[in-house]
């Protein structure tokens, strides 16, 4: 206990120590220069010509400037901002090299056309997107978290309550075991055209297709998690009067869960390359039938402005998992922290 | 709460139950071949007695203490805990392993409230979680997780966990065989107090002669495997015995004789 509080104190007194000429004017300078390549990207946007036809560019060039001026109030008054101030200061460089890139790509792209233009569209007609053709983005959102979602519930479910029983009782292991073995392997996707025309609707396929490719792999690491678990723990809970389902709900699932969630991690990846497919191939909603009507029609900024929204849709799946992950293995030392 | 159970044991004094063990051969089956570990071994053990097993490693003394456990089936025998066959695990006898084995993701007092839970009788008897806690001095760490824990803390959850369910018999496998040689000592003097206090039966497996002698108020040596008893010494000396005891000092040095190492000593 004392050893923490020790270090506690070392900690809040280090930053105030360590408070000279340089170590000031090297994180003033990199909030400076963030501020400075904000600046460069609103100036860019207004100062040169469009080489096209783009509504959106006065106000992405006045939001820059106005991100620039946020940086530079963030940067001057670091020190009365609290924790806020410190995560400013601590994003301060990727802020810098972002701004720098989002410059760049202007020039690049709007501006001199140094990339060919259709197929690299300038950051005004992404922004475009957004604001323009948002409900349909947005329906696209919404029926994308649906499908993912309810395919990814019942595959983790089944996923789990099949892993524990071939894990716990061999007799279910016997009958289940070859065709995991037979089945599990094969890519979700493989199904695809066997089951767009058994199942009644492309929805109920395309649910079926994500729970397949998010049941194999919970399967297998919840059934090997329960199958490692030390036969010390059932002696332990056996000879303190514990009951088989006390065995099973008690210590051996607790003690297969972070191999669960290793499962749960995994299926989520291959589940998003099957919602995806699924979509563009069958279902008319979502975001990949989006990039598949935005390719249609040669609209490439509505491409990449769905691909964004895509990957901060599947990064923020993957933080909600590792987050529930934290709090229910709380535990466990050194998990790693996404 | 300490009090309350000093109370108990002077009220009680033998909570402890008998414990025979009737010509008990038993046997593994490795690779084929049949690997005898016990050989028609024969012990009655009075109520709230304490004895210590030794006998050379591998010998057996650890699959005779799963049969009083229940864990396992002897091929040939019987086992008998007040004269009831012993026929499965029960928490009348708990085990204490040579590792603590608590369970990762339960609190320290999670870990204590195992067996209670696994009885379902968790909800009435709460207060016995928190005295056997405090008994075996862990209060402030109740709400730790086990990776917080030393080892010493660690083997004393493990016994708190044992001592909750009140046991007639303590079977104690090596429960201090990891730790430093001073939390061991320590640990000794505590195993011997909440004997007193508690008065259950306890049997302890151990290969230190040493502890069995400061402990045990009887030492049964056993042959190499298969085990068969090879010496039965009871001990009557008061406690808290002293490590420099004379006595004590004889006989460790016939019990090493009987272990084969004489020559050493």
């Amino acid at each position: 206990m004392s050893t923490y509080s020790v270090s506690d104190t070392t900690a809040a007194a280090a930053p105030r120590a360590a408070l000279t000429f340089s170590h000031l004017s090297g994180s003033y300078g990199v909030g400076l220069a963030a501020s400075l390549a904000w600046l460069a990207f609103g100036l860019s946007c207004l100062y040169w010509p469009d080489l096209g036809d783009w509504s959106r560019t006065g106000s992405l060039g006045i939001g820059a400037i106005v991100i620039a001026a946020f940086i530079l109030f963030g940067t001057l008054s670091v020190d009365y901002l609290g924790s806020a101030g410190q995560a400013l200061r601590k994003r301060a460089p990727w802020l810098l090299a972002f701004g720098a890139f989002v410059t760049l790509w202007e020039v690049a792209t709007a501006k001199f056309a140094w990339l060919p233009l259709p197929f690299f569209p300038p950051p005004q007609s992404i922004l475009e997107v957004y604001t323009d053709d948002l409900p349909k983005l947005l329906d696209s959102v919404f029926a994308s978290i649906k499908l993912q979602l309810g395919g990814y519930i019942i595959g983790a479910t089944v996923g789990f309550v099949t892993g524990v029983s071939i894990g716990w009782s061999q007799k279910i292991g016997y009958w289940v075991h070859p065709v995991l073995r037979f089945i599990g392997p094969l890519p979700a996707t493989a199904w695809l055209p066997i089951a767009f025309f058994t199942f009644p609707s492309s929805w109920s396929a395309s649910t079926f297709l994500i729970a397949l490719a998010t049941g194999f792999p919970v399967t297998v690491l919840t059934w090997s998690g329960v199958a490692s678990v030390s036969s010390a723990y059932y002696d332990v809970a056996r000879t303190l009067g514990a009951k088989p389902s006390f065995l099973v709900l008690k210590v051996a699932i607790p003690a297969a869960l972070p191999h669960v969630f290793v499962g749960l991690f995994m299926g989520l990846g291959s589940s998003f390359a099957v919602l995806v497919v699924a979509e563009m191939i069958g279902v008319k909603a979502g975001l990949g039938w989006y990039l598949q009507w935005a390719q249609g029609w040669a609209a490439y900024a509505n491409m990449y402005a769905a691909l964004i929204v895509m990957s901060l849709l599947c990064s923020g799946a993957i933080t909600l998992l590792f987050r529930t992950r934290d709090r229910l293995l709380v535990w466990q030392k050194g998990v790693v922290k996404w | 709460m300490v009090v309350q159970s000093t109370a108990e044991a002077i009220t009680y004094p033998a909570v402890g139950a008998e414990l025979d063990i009737e010509g008990v051969s038993h046997a593994f089956d490795i690779d084929g071949a049949t690997l005898p570990v016990l050989d028609n071994v024969n012990l009655a053990i009075a109520p709230g007695e304490f004895v210590a097993l030794l006998g050379p490693s591998g010998c057996g003394k650890s699959t005779l203490l799963r049969l009083v456990a229940g864990l396992e089936k002897p091929r040939s025998g019987s086992l008998r805990e007040d004269e009831v066959r012993i026929s499965g695990p029960h928490p009348s006898r708990v085990v204490v392993f040579q590792d603590p084995t608590l369970f990762p993701w339960r609190s320290v007092w999670d870990n204590v409230a195992l067996g209670l839970e696994a009885q379902g009788i968790l909800k009435t008897q709460r207060h016995r979680v928190d005295a056997v806690i405090e008994l075996v001095g862990l209060s402030s760490f109740r709400n730790a997780y086990p990776h917080q824990l030393s080892g010493g803390m660690a083997q004393r959850v493990a016994l708190a966990r044992a001592l909750v369910n009140d046991p007639k018999i303590l079977v104690l496998d090596e429960p201090l065989g990891k730790l430093d040689s001073l939390t061991r000592i320590a640990m000794q003097a505590e195993l011997v107090a909440l004997w007193q206090r508690k008065g259950f039966t306890t049997l302890l497996v151990t290969h230190d002669v040493e502890e069995a002698l400061v402990l045990a108020n009887r030492v049964i040596v056993l042959s190499d495997r298969p085990a068969r008893i090879k010496a039965d010494i009871a001990i009557a000396r008061p406690y808290p015995r002293h490590r420099g005891d004379p006595y004590l000092a004889d006989l460790r040095k016939q019990i090493l004789g009987l272990l084969g190492l004489e020559a050493t000593w």
